[in-house]
């Protein structure tokens, strides 16, 4: 480990947005620049691809030369199965309808908690599921169908 | 006289039967989900924002309004009886709102909190109605040079006044804009940044990015350390304060309410800024300022009433120029055009019945929270002992059904999920939301003002300069520039000279 302080957060966030910057940047290249008079699609996305560039590179250079505080614990398990919750829902409720779709959905954003039962989940999942549906397809008659075409025989 | 028909306009448009209700609805909705510890009232509206899609425009922006008095005051409650602020500008309310519960003094804290508001939001909501048609004038002489410039300020002064690194906060706001950008170019239709998929061609959707960004990121944040909250349930004493107790809240109520409602107009969270200004004020203005930090009511009615008239104040730039002062703001303006209303000048002259109408539902949703909630604090109180983890599941479905509801696109969901990472990244890193957010919604905005002024300048920058009012706008923006970054100069090099002295 070199002696040298810095402040590890800082230099993530200095080459993430970097990185983000030369995604910008680099997405930019196809779209027309045109000049300041007529400004063409890509001439605003440009400037600001080059100002997140040199911000990220600021924050990069600042971070050298400090100590900084502890990352802290990290939501794993919250990730795990937080973050698919809404993308399995995008997924199914097309083809498996509201009713199931959401069913899973709050299913699999229940067991993010460590604390939770198994059975307990299930419940719960089948509580959010009845109350959901009936508040927002019957209640305030979203068009959504509830049963969709997968499970049509 | 204009401004009595007017207001009479307003509250027989607010106090019809079907728009109370949505008001009493939106203020419990608000008050349940903000009461939730770290939920606070941006993530609040974010996830409840799709529910009030379906309504007339009016109805819908009154609920919202509902929602956000409701949250906001869930957040205090939250932050007196668990010292969990969930915004930042509830967590000076914390600092003696906390130390006032544990000496049992918990039920006073909540009604000095709730009272203080109420008087600030009745004075603010009059200074909405006062200072808001001039200034529509103002702004309809706006051009786009002027508009851009505006914007220009209102970006920075957010960064001023967020928390942390301002490096960190300006580079939040440019992220912002550039997810802003995705989608189609207005002038040329050129798909920008969609990666070739077809349906982000009408932009990211922004409650995708509002709910992902606050409501995801916070759910995650509290998984990270699941233990068990102290609530301070058993020592609620009673909750009408006593004549002392009145008297002691006069002083503080009514400078907050002055310091906030200055403060709430600044574009770029002055709710935040005013309720730490009220604070800084009481302690140096009280006689006993050693018994700040250690429960002094002074420091629970100042902050409070100061948030709260911010908090309306903060209405009169969304609803004279259509540019958002805080992220609350930047929802509204959502809600906004997506309900088809274009924010800016032309609202008040074009839709007075909802112009009015929102400015007299402000006040009855404040009244609606008094009456509300000092019976029902023993209800919120009982919510709070209900384990995280059998809530976030159901915040968790709400977003989903929210989020796709808005236009049935199931890529929404994606971003949603995306966004939630991207907050919670943020959140590790230290990076502020709320810059972001309104980078997010004046980008398109900031981008058309300036090929605007650029066309009708004939390519010459100099226009933002040479007209009078956006010199002005940027010359501010370039003072507050200049001002947040020497305080850092300093305390840089106080602790330099710290380490040199060890």
């Amino acid at each position: 480990m070199s002696t040298k302080p810095k402040d590890k957060t800082d230099i993530a966030t200095g080459l993430l947005l970097m990185a983000a910057a030369a995604f910008f940047g680099w997405q930019t290249r196809t779209l027309e620049i045109g000049t300041s008079l007529r400004m063409g699609p890509g001439y605003f996305p440009m400037v600001l691809s080059g100002l997140l560039f040199l911000l990220g590179a600021l924050v990069l250079i600042k971070a050298f030369g400090r100590e900084g505080e502890p990352f802290g614990k990290i939501a794993w398990r919250g990730m795990a199965f937080i973050l698919p919750a809404p993308v399995f829902f995008g997924l199914t409720v097309r083809g498996l309808g509201f009713v199931p779709a959401l069913f899973l959905a709050a299913l699999i954003a229940a067991q993010a908690s460590s604390r939770m039962k198994p059975l307990y989940s299930l419940l719960l999942a089948i509580v959010v599921t009845i109350a959901s549906t009936l508040i927002f397809s019957y209640g305030l008659g979203l068009p959504f169908r509830r049963f969709g075409p997968w499970l049509q025989f | 006289m204009d401004l009595l028909s007017n207001l009479a306009l307003g509250f027989s448009v607010a106090s019809s039967l079907a728009n109370m209700a949505f008001c009493l609805i939106g203020v419990i909705l608000g008050t349940l989900i903000g009461v939730l510890p770290g939920i606070g009232a941006t993530a609040t509206i974010a996830m409840l924002l799709p529910i009030t899609f379906q309504l007339e425009p009016v109805s819908s922006l009154i609920m919202l309004a509902g929602i956000y008095y409701g949250a906001q005051y869930g957040g205090s409650t939250t932050a007196i009886l668990i010292n969990m602020p969930g915004e930042s500008s509830s967590a000076v309310t914390a600092i003696d709102g906390y130390q006032m519960a544990r000496k049992g003094r918990a039920g006073t804290a909540l009604a000095t909190a709730a009272l203080g508001s109420f008087f600030a939001g009745t004075v603010a909501t009059f200074l909405v109605a006062i200072f808001a048609p001039p200034l529509t004038t103002i702004a309809l002489k706006f051009g786009a040079a002027e508009y851009f410039s505006l914007m220009v300020m209102g970006l920075v002064m957010s960064v001023a006044l967020a928390h942390g690194s301002v490096l960190k906060a300006l580079a939040m706001v440019v992220l912002g804009l550039l997810l802003g950008l995705v989608g189609t170019d207005i002038y040329t239709g050129t798909p920008r940044f969609t990666l070739g998929i077809t349906q982000y061609s009408d932009g990211l959707n922004f409650v995708a990015l509002a709910v992902g960004v606050f409501g995801i990121a916070e759910i995650l944040r509290n998984l990270e350390d699941e233990h068990d909250r102290e609530v301070m349930t058993k020592s609620i004493n009673r909750l009408l304060p006593t004549r002392d107790e009145l008297r002691q809240m006069v002083g503080p109520v009514l400078r907050g309410t002055a310091v906030g409602s200055v403060l709430g107009i600044l574009p770029g969270g002055g709710a935040i800024l005013a309720s730490f200004a009220s604070y800084t004020v009481e302690k140096k203005l009280s006689t006993n300022p050693g018994e700040f930090g250690k429960g002094a009511l002074a420091g629970v009615a100042g902050p409070e009433s100061a948030n709260n008239a911010g908090a309306q104040t903060s209405f009169i730039p969304l609803l004279t120029l259509g540019i958002p002062a805080n992220p609350v703001m930047a929802l509204m303006i959502g809600a906004m055009i997506i309900q088809g209303i274009v924010p800016g000048p032309n609202v008040v002259t074009e839709q007075p019945a909802l112009f009015w109408g929102i400015i007299a539902s402000m006040w009855i949703g404040n009244l609606m929270l008094v009456v509300l909630n000092l019976p029902l604090i023993g209800l919120w109180v009982k919510l709070l002992t209900v384990p995280y983890y059998v809530l976030f599941p159901i915040i968790m479905a709400m977003c989903s059904i929210g989020v796709y509801s808005v236009a049935s696109n199931t890529y929404d969901l994606f971003a949603v999920a995306f966004f939630g990472l991207l907050g919670y990244l943020m959140s590790k890193l230290r990076c502020e939301p709320a810059p972001l957010l309104l980078g997010f919604v004046l980008g398109p905005l900031l981008e058309e003002n300036l090929r605007r002024a650029m066309i009708l300048s004939r390519g010459d920058p100099t226009t933002f300069v040479t007209r009078p009012i956006s010199a002005i706008l940027l010359l501010l923006t370039l003072g507050v520039l200049v001002l947040v970054f020497t305080p850092q100069i300093r305390r840089r090099r106080d602790e330099v000279f710290t380490e040199s002295d060890a």
